[in-house]
């Protein structure tokens, strides 16, 4: 039980922190009206997840990866807000854009990871 | 520094989720994914209201707010997991319960980020009168 808690915290350490020095870089290097930092987070998140799952690693991988880091590392707080935000200053557009992207990719993404993580299945 | 502050606030946050699912396992048998919901309505409503409320209380050091808002409920909801309920749902076959995920999931969250947002804006205005 305790290492489970471990392995969630350190997760959720370095997943909190990866998101947040990547965001900070891309909105440096790519200022735009469009939240490309969180876009990218989430679908890249989301398709590494699915390569967690989908090679079936065992349970303290699984929560340190899976639950710990990719969980904090993707967000769905924040790609709300955000949306919420577009819409608040009428990028009607913007906002459709982001979310009917965000989900498409992510769940397609999701997808090929699991397929792709079951080739490195042992 | 702020680095070090998000990183603990992202280990509140993943802890708090992590213990939320296992609460929820205890009793929801359900295919619907409602732990993950629970936390990502919770949190899109918490960050909306942190968002619009808390930046008034000068005394509170912006990187407070970071961690608070970067960390801890950007930890705590998750993008990943929704994606890979989603596509676990559809190779179960279970459409209506997938739709019905990614629909609660669009509208919900939009609905709750905007309820946070203005519950903090309206609370501010009532404490800029009084």
């Amino acid at each position: 039980m305790i290492h489970h808690i471990v392995a969630v915290a350190v997760g959720g350490f370095f997943g909190a922190i990866s998101r947040f020095g990547i965001s900070n870089l891309l909105r440096a290097k790519y200022p735009s009206g469009f939240p490309v930092a969180t876009l990218c987070i989430n679908v890249v998140g989301s398709f590494l997840l699915g390569l967690i799952i989908g090679a079936g690693l065992g349970d303290s991988w699984k929560l340190l990866l899976g639950t710990g880091f990719m969980g904090a590392f993707t967000t769905f707080s924040t790609f709300k807000l955000e949306s919420i935000q577009l819409q608040m200053n009428r990028y009607w557009k913007v906002m459709i854009s982001y979310l009917v992207i965000s989900y498409t990719a992510g769940i397609i993404l999701a997808f090929v990871g699991m397929k792709l993580g079951q080739f490195f299945r042992s | 520094m702020i680095y070090f502050l998000v990183g603990i606030a992202g280990i509140v946050g993943a802890l708090l989720r992590y213990f939320l699912g296992i609460y929820f396992n205890q009793w929801w048998y359900h295919d619907f994914p409602l732990a993950t919901f629970i936390t990502n309505m919770a949190g899109s409503m918490a960050l909306g209201w942190l968002t619009a409320f808390l930046p008034r209380y000068k005394f509170i050091h912006p990187y407070l707010l970071t961690a608070l808002g970067t960390g801890l409920i950007g930890a705590f909801t998750t993008f990943s997991t929704f994606s890979v309920e989603t596509v676990q749902l559809i190779m179960d076959a279970k459409w209506g319960t997938a739709c019905v995920y990614i629909l609660f999931s669009v509208v919900g969250g939009l609905l709750f980020s905007w309820l946070g947002y203005r519950l903090g804006k309206a609370e501010e205005r009532r404490w800029n009168k009084g």
